[in-house]
C-alpha cells in the first residue's frame, strides 16, 4: 500500500484517534505522514542509516502502545513527533538510557507540519535562518542540538566562554521562532 | 505571567536536554511553580521542531514502512474477550477495575489542581512584585530624603523648575519640582490643570522642603480632562478654587 489514501485526507486528529482505537491503518497514515521528519532528523544525529530505522521503528512504535503518551490538547503531532525522535537519537548517540519522559514534552509550534506543502515551505524558511546566522552561532546550536554536546563541552571544543555559548543557543533557537511569527 | 529571564539560557538548554547538575535541579524546582517559564520551554521545544525540518530530504527505506506495520500487527491492542467465563467471576475485576479508574481520575483532578494552584500562586507572586515595584518607584519620587538633582546648562544659576506627568485616560498625575523659591508664612503653592476649555481645575496644593523641592503624586482630578497647560500659583495654605495672579511658573504640553 502506498498509503497515499491517507495523505491530506485525514486529520491528525483523525488518525490519532484510530490509532486510539486499536486502528492498524491508522499507524500507516501516521508513518506515511511523518515518517520523513522523524526519520531524517535521527539520521543527522546518527549518521547511520539503520540506526535511523531503529528510532524511527521505536518512537512510532511507542506512540502506538500508548497513544495517551501524546496530548492533543497541548501541542501539534508533527513537531512532538520531531523532537522526540531528536531526543531518542541523542540518547542513541550518547550510549545512554533515555532521559526525557515523552509523556512530559509538550511542544508549542507554529506552522503545521502535516501537509507536504507547508512542510516544504516551512523547511525552506529554517534553512534561510540558520543560514542567515553568523557561523559561530549556528555552529553552537548544531552542535547542541544534532550532536548533543552541553554548553561545557562546546566551550572547550570551540575554546569560546560559557556564558557566549549559552547566549548563542538560546538566541540561536530565538532566531527561527522569530522566522515564523512575521 | 512572563519569562524569568534568569532561566531564559538555562531553559534552552534543558529543552535541549543538556542542562546537568544543580542548574538542572533548580530549574526544574523553578518550573514546577512557574506556568511563564513552562510555557517558554514549549516554545524553545516548538523552535527544535522547527530545526528538526532543516534535516528534511531523505526518506526511510521502504522496509521500514513495511517494517513497522507488521510490528504493530504483531502487538494488536484489542485484547481478546473469553466468553465463557461466568459473570460474577467478573464482578470484583470488575469492581476493582472501576475502583482503579476512580483512584486515577481523582489523582489527574489532583494533579490538574495542583497545577492550577501553583499557576495563581506564580500570578500572585507577580503582582505582588509588580506592585512593590510600583510602591517604590513612587516612593523614591516623592521621599523626603531623596537627592533631587537637577541639571541646567553649565554656568547658569539654578532656576525654579517643575515636572508634570500626566496620563489623562487614567486622570492620573505626578509633578516634581526644584529649586523652588521660599513662601511667606500661611501661604502654599498650588498647581493648576488648565484645560483646552474652561476654567482652570485645582491639582494640589503643596509647600516645598528647605531644599525647594516638591511633588504632588495623584491628585483628585475629574475623569479625562485634555490638559492645555500646567500652572503654579501662590494661595493661601489651604488652597483656592480658583488660581491668584501672578502665575508664578507655567508649562505647556510636549
Amino acid at each position: 500500500m502506498s498509503g497515499a489514501e491517507f495523505k491530506g485526507d485525514r486529520t491528525d486528529a483523525a488518525v490519532l484517534a484510530a490509532i486510539r482505537s486499536g486502528d492498524e491503518s491508522g499507524m500507516a497514515a501516521l508513518y506515511d505522514r511523518y515518517s520523513a521528519v522523524v526519520y531524517s532528523v535521527a539520521l543527522r544525529v546518527l549518521g547511520d542509516t539503520g540506526a535511523a530505522e531503529d528510532v524511527l521503528q521505536e518512537v512510532f512504535m511507542q506512540l502506538w502502545r500508548n497513544p495517551g503518551l501524546f496530548d492533543a490538547s497541548r501541542g501539534s503531532l508533527g513537531p512532538w513527533l520531531a523532537v522526540i525522535a531528536r531526543h531518542r537519537a541523542i540518547d542513541g548517540l550518547r550510549k545512554r538510557r533515555p532521559e526525557t519522559d515523552i509523556a512530559d514534552v509538550v511542544v508549542a509550534v507554529e506552522p503545521d507540519m502535516a501537509g507536504d506543502a507547508e512542510r516544504a515551505r516551512a523547511m525552506e524558511k529554517v534553512r534561510g535562518t540558520l543560514g542567515a546566522m553568523p557561523s559561530p552561532q549556528r555552529q553552537a546550536l548544531e552542535m547542541a542540538y544534532f550532536e548533543g554536546l552541553s554548553h561545557s563541552e562546546i566551550s572547550e571544543k570551540t575554546g569560546e566562554p560559557l556564558g557566549t555559548i549559552k547566549t548563542r543557543i538560546r538566541s540561536g533557537l530565538l532566531a527561527l521562532r522569530k522566522a515564523f511569527a512575521t | 505571567m512572563s519569562l524569568h529571564e534568569q532561566f531564559a539560557e538555562d531553559l534552552a538548554l534543558y529543552a535541549l536536554g543538556t542542562l546537568q547538575g544543580e542548574e538542572r535541579v533548580a530549574l526544574e524546582k523553578h518550573l514546577e511553580g512557574c506556568a511563564g517559564c513552562r510555557r517558554e520551554l514549549e516554545q524553545l521545544r516548538g523552535d527544535m521542531a522547527l530545526m528538526a525540518l532543516s534535516t528534511a530530504g531523505p526518506v526511510p527505506p521502504r522496509r521500514a514502512r513495511q517494517r513497522l506495520i507488521e510490528a504493530v500487527a504483531r502487538e494488536p491492542r484489542r485484547a481478546a474477550v473469553s466468553a465463557k467465563r461466568s459473570w460474577w467471576m467478573v464482578v470484583p475485576w470488575v469492581a476493582a477495575g472501576a475502583l482503579a479508574v476512580g483512584l486515577v481520575t481523582l489523582w489527574l483532578q489532583n494533579s490538574n489542581l495542583q497545577r492550577t494552584i501553583a499557576g495563581l500562586q506564580d500570578q500572585t507572586a507577580q503582582q505582588m512584585a509588580e506592585l512593590q515595584r510600583a510602591r517604590d518607584v513612587v516612593s523614591t519620587l516623592t521621599a523626603t530624603d531623596a537627592m533631587r538633582v537637577t541639571l541646567v546648562a553649565a554656568k547658569t544659576p539654578p532656576q525654579p523648575q517643575g515636572k508634570v506627568i500626566y496620563v489623562r485616560d487614567r486622570s492620573s498625575l505626578i509633578f516634581l519640582a526644584s529649586n523652588l523659591q521660599p513662601l511667606p508664612p500661611q501661604k502654599a503653592y498650588e498647581l493648576w490643570l488648565i484645560p483646552a476649555n474652561g476654567a482652570p481645575i485645582p491639582a494640589g496644593v503643596f509647600k516645598p522642603d528647605a531644599h525647594g523641592s516638591a511633588a504632588v503624586v495623584e491628585p483628585p482630578l475629574p475623569p479625562g480632562v485634555q490638559a492645555k497647560a500646567f500652572a503654579i500659583t501662590v494661595e493661601p495654605d489651604s488652597g483656592s478654587s480658583a488660581p491668584t495672579l501672578p502665575i508664578v511658573m507655567i508649562g505647556a504640553g510636549e
